[in-house]
């Protein structure tokens, strides 16, 4: 029972890991979308923060699937660990900085509102 | 499917560039390069899988730290215009 799930999960494994990668990869195409469109700086962090974040484990845990050999997987484990916890970090100084320098977050419908510096 | 990984990567940090050169202030251009460089991260180890080599993912962990470092270096510099500042010394304004 177990050899024959062994036997499945090693022919289907490349296939799954290639498919989460390609799932991250669009991931971080969609946040960067964002990053473009998006109005204000605030939601332009916002945008670039979450799918970073998404889009990092996606891919990672993709390439884990892919990876030939232990050694390989440990060092996405270290990516990603670093990732994870940089990541919200340095988005959360950018926040902080913007903040502390006076720049006003745009309040109101799109359209009508002139706070912004857009 | 890997390759395709790898160019939509590509496409996203092409996009991103753009956002990096015409960002309206300073801020957007950090966030722009530092989120440029975590997908570049992802690059570096796509492409390490694309050509059988996963040895690349050294030189992510290693792009990894120096763009952390960076971000919070570049914000330190413009928010206090030097560098022999502590980073844990409260500033005047409370912040």
């Amino acid at each position: 029972m177990i050899a024959v799930f062994l036997e499945y999960w090693n022919a289907f494994r490349p296939a799954i890991g290639s498919a989460i990668l390609l799932v991250g990869a669009v991931l971080a195409v969609i946040g960067t979308v964002g990053v473009l469109r998006f109005p204000d700086f605030y939601t332009r962090l916002h945008a670039a923060s979450v799918t970073d974040t998404a889009a990092a484990t996606l891919a990672i845990v993709g390439m884990a699937l892919l990876a030939p050999s232990l050694a390989v997987v440990f060092k996405l484990a270290v990516v990603w660990l670093f990732l994870f916890l940089t990541g919200p970090t340095s988005s959360h100084a950018l926040a902080n900085a913007a903040h502390t320098a006076g720049l006003q977050p745009m309040i109101g419908r799109l359209g009508e509102s002139d706070g912004g510096d857009e | 499917m890997i390759g395709a990984a790898a160019l939509a990567l590509v496409v996203a940090i092409a996009l991103m560039l753009i956002r990096a050169l015409s960002g309206p202030t300073l801020y957007d251009r950090v966030l722009a390069v530092n989120s440029l460089g975590t997908k570049i991260i992802l690059l570096l180890g796509v492409i390490g899988f694309l050509t059988g080599r996963p040895d690349f993912l050294d030189i992510s962990i290693l792009y990894a730290l120096i763009n952390f470092v960076a971000t919070i270096a570049i914000l330190k510099f413009f928010r206090y215009r030097s560098f022999q500042v502590s980073l844990t010394r409260r500033g005047k304004d409370g912040a």
